[in-house]
């Protein structure tokens, strides 16, 4: 599997925000697309996975097969938010987006082992810290298989010990043959990945 | 140090309402037992009494009809003394009386409502009429449900508190213009269809019966509004406990 | 989509939601109407299904703008997006709209023949009055859908999508106070009136979802 972005641009709110950005990501390997604020790292990365229209440009997403066609429905998407309620318990929460996303890898209980948040199962979701928020976010990603991996800030609010556990948690997804796309201002620690340093567009 | 100070103002908080669920444990059974009493005593009399002449057996639904009525004013003023309560004394428990009586204050004035439309069923023909007093008790019946709803609406317990007490209280000293204003509305287009409800001057024989369930029910009314508040402290707890355990496991992690 | 639907149900049940709200104003709306025209027992009973329907309408406007707003708010929206080569966009929103319906106007439907006997209606009407609701109302939420899909991302969508989704839903008001009153008064006809209240919602049932995922995909 393969994604190829070629000659991107992407605008927000009417103006161009990046031009001609182009990269390639093979089976196995990560980008971590890196830059100062506003630069578009997040615009990027909504446009991958088909949630904001691009101004000019392609992405590609090949090797897929019939199960993956594109992009976005190849991609898990962690954004900003964590796509939670907070009404709702944590294993509620998982147990939605594992039947509503299916190709289940485990279920939800082994995924929230693998977070390290398997005790707090039962409590509605309101009650957590923001770290513990994210390492449930975390868990929707390991529970249901997407090979694209499209990650905004993926380590905001977590501790060190979590950061830890998440990269093992990415080492296996592209030991997997998997393909990471994500937006950082810090070092993730994977080994095999490239930079992608986006600049401010004048 | 600033951890072992956090948790004894959080026992601190809690001394209050202990006390309370210790004195009601004691006082509970003997408040539903003398309710139960009182009320076989009140409805054996109520159909020992005799029948009116005008209006047969249906005269018997007044019995429980007019201790709703009256329970469904109490519970209000009840409300209005709590909030005063969480408004000036900040009390703990004054949050909770006002929040766990309002579903039975709606409940009484639900059945008074519901028995007032069954009496007047037979006399007026209909189910309903826009007579001043039902219109009232009426309205009075919507207020309790804003305030369930307002009680229920927001998570933070310290601000649904406040807000539930101010609006008990403008309800309070909006109810005689409420009370007022439906009486001009009312004979301003009085219906000729509606008979007036004052019969004749209340026979001893029915008062006695009709008091004793009154007390009846205003003790079954007690319990149920202690049992009531006790239920809502132990709510609270365990959402505190299920939000510190959250912290706890983060601990645990570390 | 089984799932997505139990969501939100218990969304709905937990507190805070406002589902009832609904209810709520429908009653206090239903209630104040006696207060404008008087209490006269024969005019309530002539007005009574229109009362209860422009009750309800207004009732199940309320809590539209939430229906996408909520999932847009922590996230979960773009999760149903990216989703739509798995579960199609527009099914996904027809079982937002089912969900949306069970939980916040079907409450209005179930209590309507109890406030049609404040307004004195026969019977009869009370029958009519919550089925024409019964069949007519889900045609609201779809039509509604739209308007919250395209309001989703205004912090203050609220009055907007009434304001938007009001003359949309004219003939579904049109039609089904016609099938109530035809059910009351003799020479009117019933079932003419009720089938085409039947005919639109489903008619709205497949444009509403498909007019309201178009919008959702263009929102941001």
């Amino acid at each position: 599997m393969r994604l190829a972005v070629t000659n991107l641009s992407g605008e927000r709110g009417g103006e161009l925000i990046f031009s001609d950005l182009s990269f390639e990501v093979g089976a196995g390997s990560a980008v971590l697309v890196t830059g100062p604020n506003g630069v578009g790292k997040s615009t990027l990365l909504r446009i991958i996975g088909g949630l904001l229209p691009s101004s000019d440009g392609a992405i590609e997403f090949s090797g897929g097969g019939e199960a993956w066609p594109n992009a976005g429905a190849a991609a898990h998407y962690l954004g900003a938010t964590n796509a939670m309620k907070p009404a709702l318990t944590v294993e509620e929460n998982l147990s939605f987006w594992r039947s509503f996303l299916g190709e289940h890898l485990c279920t939800v209980d082994e995924a929230l082992e693998q977070v390290g948040l398997l005790d707090i199962a039962h409590l509605p979701f309101g009650y957590l810290s923001t770290g513990q928020r994210r390492r449930v976010a975390i868990a929707r990603l390991v529970m249901c298989y997407r090979p694209l991996w499209l990650l905004d800030e993926p380590t905001s609010g977590l501790d060190k010990r979590s950061e830890a556990k998440f990269t093992e948690l990415m080492r296996q997804h592209l030991a997997g043959g998997g393909l990471i796309v994500a937006a950082t201002h810090l070092p993730l620690g994977l080994e095999n990945s490239q930079e992608l340093q986006m600049v401010a567009n004048r | 140090m600033t951890d072992t100070a956090k948790k004894s103002s959080g026992i601190m908080a809690f001394a209050n309402p202990t006390r309370f669920i210790s004195l009601s444990d004691a006082l509970l059974p003997w408040l539903v037992g003398s309710a139960l009493l009182l009320l076989a005593v009140g409805f054996y009399m109520a159909f020992a009494a005799p029948e009116d002449y005008q209006q047969g057996i249906t005269v018997r639904i007044m019995y429980i009809h007019v201790p709703f009525a009256w329970l469904s004013m109490f519970c209000y003023t009840l409300m209005s003394l709590s909030a005063l309560g969480t408004l000036i004394w900040k009390h703990p428990l004054a949050d909770v009386s006002l929040k766990s009586a309002a579903p039975i204050g709606a409940t009484f004035t639900a059945l008074a409502l519901i028995t007032g439309s069954i009496w007047g069923k037979p006399m007026w023909g209909t189910w309903w009429v826009w007579d001043a007093r039902l219109t009232s008790v009426f309205v009075l019946f919507l207020m309790y449900l804003g305030i369930i709803a307002l009680t229920r609406a927001l998570d933070d317990q310290g601000r649904s508190a406040r807000a539930a007490a101010i609006l008990t209280l403008v309800g309070f000293i909006n109810i005689p213009i409420i009370k007022f204003s439906v009486d001009w509305w009312n004979t301003l287009h009085q219906p000729a269809s509606v008979l007036r409800l004052d019969g004749p001057t209340i026979h001893p024989s029915m008062l006695w019966p009709l008091l004793i369930c009154a007390i009846g029910f205003t003790l079954l009314f007690s319990s149920l509004h202690i049992m009531a508040m006790r239920t809502e402290i132990w709510r609270r707890r365990v959402s505190t406990m299920r939000r510190l355990s959250a912290r706890r496991a983060e601990g645990a992690a570390q | 989509m089984f799932s997505l639907y139990m969501r939100d149900l218990k969304l709905a049940g937990r507190a805070g939601s406002g589902a009832l709200t609904g209810a709520l104003f429908f009653l206090a709306v239903v209630a104040v109407i006696p207060f404008g025209v008087g209490p006269d027992l024969n005019l309530l009973a002539r007005i009574g299904p229109a009362i209860l329907w422009i009750g309800a309408l207004l009732a199940s406007l309320l809590g539209l703008d939430r229906m996408f707003q909520a999932d847009a708010e922590d996230g979960s929206l773009d999760l149903l997006l990216t989703a739509d080569s798995r579960h199609m966009l527009a099914l996904t929103v027809f079982t937002k709209c089912l969900a949306h319906w069970t939980t916040s106007v079907l409450p209005l439907v179930v209590i309507s023949p109890l406030l049609g006997l404040f307004m004195n209606v026969p019977p009869i009407g009370l029958l009519a009055v919550t089925l024409t609701l019964l069949v007519g109302t889900p045609a609201i939420t779809f039509i509604g859908a739209v308007g919250s899909a395209l309001t989703v991302a205004l912090p203050r969508g609220g009055l907007l999508v009434s304001v938007l989704i009001l003359p949309l839903v004219v003939p579904v008001l049109v039609f089904g106070v016609a099938a109530a009153r035809g059910a009351m008064a003799d020479p009117d006809p019933f079932l003419p009136p009720f089938l085409i209240l039947a005919a639109l919602t489903i008619f709205f049932s497949v444009l509403g979802p498909f007019a309201a995922s178009m919008a959702l995909r263009n929102a941001d």
